[in-house]
């Protein structure tokens, strides 16, 4: 798929806002985005976050047969990997310009440079020599894969530990990591690389390019080095006069922000090595159960009781309508009890109801009086008590409705069934 | 019958919740019955008397029975009508070839901008912005895009002019933005004065007085996708008190 184009309006904008120093990002010239380095479960795997830009590292061993012009040094190999899920330009399996160029710069960057001593890695001279493969993942691609690459390989190779072995004879045994403590790799110096867009033939110089600046970038320089300031590689591209000064001022950059990023993997490599010591969980995997039993478990989640009763009680409020449905036997007067006749109509039971208050509350005295006195609850009592008069009204109610047709002026009926209820509930 | 439905509108939902529509126990004999459709919008699909959801976002109702899900997808694929900011990616013959972010180019041809001829055609160059809308958008057809309306008015469309910044924000944000009274828009214009194109299919392009307040309005629009009303007005005001 073909990779979304650049526009001319971003490209004049890009290059304007850079004449008067200024970044998409709100970032300084020399400021890098934020380095972000996380492991994985297992040992040399690590994920290095560059702003948006994401790679993912991981180092492997395996035992081989050595070169034949080098019987007794161990095999480094290193290979990135541009996948599709990085940006949609990259395409699978297929060996761009731009993935030959990471690969070929990551060796000399870590190969070249002598960082790992190789000869550590032999087990039987001229037979059997540890091969170490680093492959590094484009996760996201947000500019200055080359960094974030060289930084997720040099850490995760500081992190992985290759299996014991001994040699009795021609006998190799390779321990499991149960039996012995695997161990690390030795790895003398650090070198990480740092890029530097140029933009308008060299007059405008940027540390950490963005996918959008690189776009519009006339040339980069990419420098690698340790934290002792030794250049372990150096490569301009896109064909552009520097001047020697200018290479100077990188240099200076590069040991500044080498000696940062060294300072952050350092740090990192020790927080995870806490992390494991102390036999927590650690890393991005170890976060998600696989294959156990109590995978679906769940731990019990709290839950908020504060105002459970209020609620509770608003509920019951709500739930008023609930003895008008299936109406109670009238009981005119105490002691006597009937079913059936001058039960209240169920049909259209809401709209009835309301009349009957209201004309109950126009022509009703007496009721009034015992509103007032509910009211008055309702202001000083407690919340508990509210759900019990509401009560108490849906009683005077309920035996006024059928009463009305037959009777008008049954009051002290109605009010001795009222009252009677009231005694039944209570 | 929707009930159920209507109930979880505003609820967060996610890909393989469903709902179930039973027959309903009570019929009323006497009121009409009325045969009631619900229409499915994005992330909901029916699978038999079920109604699946197989996006993750907020359940949304319209009336009468219009139900959709809201979701923060990035990945814009076209519809009738809509206008979007697409860039010219190529000049063959009379057509342009127009890249809008969906999976196939659109092509434009120099005879759909207001005013032009076969004679006067229109001044387009290669990685220029268009701002029009789709005359077909159509999965086994290549997309259409037209810069005039039906009454052949350019409408706001168009290429654009020179300067601003194009950036991309989610088709959520894009929605928020373009709603008849959107809070963001509201709250954006007491900040500075800007040209803002919102294209549907989540580009915008924002131009501004300097490169500085260009820059500042990118970014608050690309971090006012995750934040909530109160978090943005907080933000937007600490904007203001500081760029004056």
């Amino acid at each position: 798929m073909k990779d979304t184009p650049l526009s001319n309006c971003e490209r004049d904008f890009l290059l304007k806002a850079i004449e008067e120093k200024k970044r998409l990002d709100g970032r300084q010239t020399y400021d890098y985005r934020k380095i972000k380095i996380s492991f994985g479960t297992d040992y040399g795997c690590c994920f290095v976050d560059l702003g948006q830009t994401r790679v993912m590292a991981q180092v492997s061993c395996e035992l081989v047969a050595p070169k034949e012009n080098r019987p007794n040094e161990g095999i480094m190999f290193f290979n990135i990997e541009l996948s599709p899920m990085a940006s949609p330009g990259f395409e699978q399996g297929r060996q761009s310009e731009l993935s030959v160029k990471l690969n070929r710069q990551l060796e000399r960057c870590l190969r070249n440079s002598k960082c790992i001593d190789t000869e550590s890695l032999c087990v039987v001279s001229g037979e059997k020599v540890w091969q170490i493969r680093v492959d590094v993942h484009t996760l996201n691609n947000d500019g200055n894969l080359m960094d974030a690459a060289s930084i997720a390989a040099i850490t995760a190779l500081c992190h992985f530990r290759r299996p014991d072995v001994s040699t009795q004879g021609q006998e190799v045994t390779v321990y499991s990591p149960e039996e012995r403590d695997p161990i690390p790799l030795s790895i003398y110096h650090m070198p990480i690389s740092v890029s530097f867009a140029f933009f308008q033939q060299g007059t405008y110089l940027l540390v950490d390019p963005c996918e959008r600046e690189e776009r519009v970038m006339d040339g980069l320089l990419v420098i690698a080095m340790n934290k002792h300031r030794e250049i372990c590689s150096i490569q301009s591209s896109g064909g552009i006069m520097l001047l020697k000064e200018q290479v100077m001022r990188c240099s200076k950059i590069a040991g500044v922000k080498v000696s940062e990023i060294t300072e952050l993997i350092n740090e990192a490599l020790l927080n995870d090595r806490k992390a494991r010591k102390a036999g927590g969980k650690c890393g991005f995997a170890e976060s998600m159960p696989q294959e156990r039993i109590t995978a679906l478990k769940k731990d019990e989640t709290p839950v908020e009781m504060t105002d459970v009763t209020e609620t509770a009680n608003g509920i019951i409020q709500k739930g008023e309508a609930a003895p008008q449905t299936v109406p109670s036997p009238v009981v005119p007067v105490p002691g006597v009890g009937q079913v059936g006749q001058g039960l209240q109509n169920s049909w259209g039971l809401e709209d009835d109801d309301e009349d009957d208050y209201e004309e109950e509350k126009n022509d009703n005295s007496g009721d009034e009086q015992v509103e007032e006195v509910t009211k008055m609850d309702v202001g000083e009592g407690d919340v508990v008590e509210i759900s019990d008069i509401e009560e108490e009204e849906v009683v005077i109610l309920n035996p006024e409705v059928p009463e009305k047709p037959k009777n008008t002026g049954s009051k002290s009926h109605q009010k001795g069934a009222a009252a009677s209820k009231k005694r039944q509930k209570k | 019958m929707f009930s159920t439905v209507r109930e979880r509108v505003g609820e967060v939902l996610l890909p393989g919740d469903e709902f179930s529509f039973e027959a309903e126990e009570k019929i009323s004999l006497t009121a009409p019955v009325k045969s009631e459709k619900v229409v499915c919008g994005p992330g909901l699909r029916r699978c038999g008397d079920r109604l699946v959801v197989f996006k993750s976002g907020v359940l949304r109702h319209k009336e009468p029975n219009v139900f959709w899900i809201d979701s923060q997808q990035r990945r814009y694929v076209p519809a009738k009508g809509e206008s979007i900011i697409g860039i010219v990616t190529a000049k063959s013959g009379d057509v342009f070839k127009v890249d809008f972010g969906g999976s196939e180019q659109a092509s434009l041809s120099y005879l759909t901008f207001e005013g032009a001829t076969k004679r006067n055609r229109p001044n387009v160059q290669v990685g220029d912005l268009v701002f029009a809308q789709f005359l077909i958008a159509n999965k086994d057809m290549e997309p259409e895009l037209v810069c005039i309306d039906s009454s052949g008015r350019a409408n706001g469309m168009g290429v654009f002019g020179a300067g601003g910044l194009l950036f991309r924000v989610s088709l959520g944000l894009v929605r928020r933005l373009l709603a008849p009274h959107s809070d963001i828009r509201s709250d954006l214009e007491q900040l500075f004065p800007c040209e803002l194109v919102v294209g549907m299919n989540g580009r915008i392009w924002v131009k501004s007085a300097t490169v500085q307040q260009t820059l500042i309005i990118a970014n608050l629009l690309q971090s006012a996708e995750t934040m909530t009303a109160q978090q943005r007005q907080q933000l937007f005001r600490k904007v203001q008190q500081g760029a004056f």
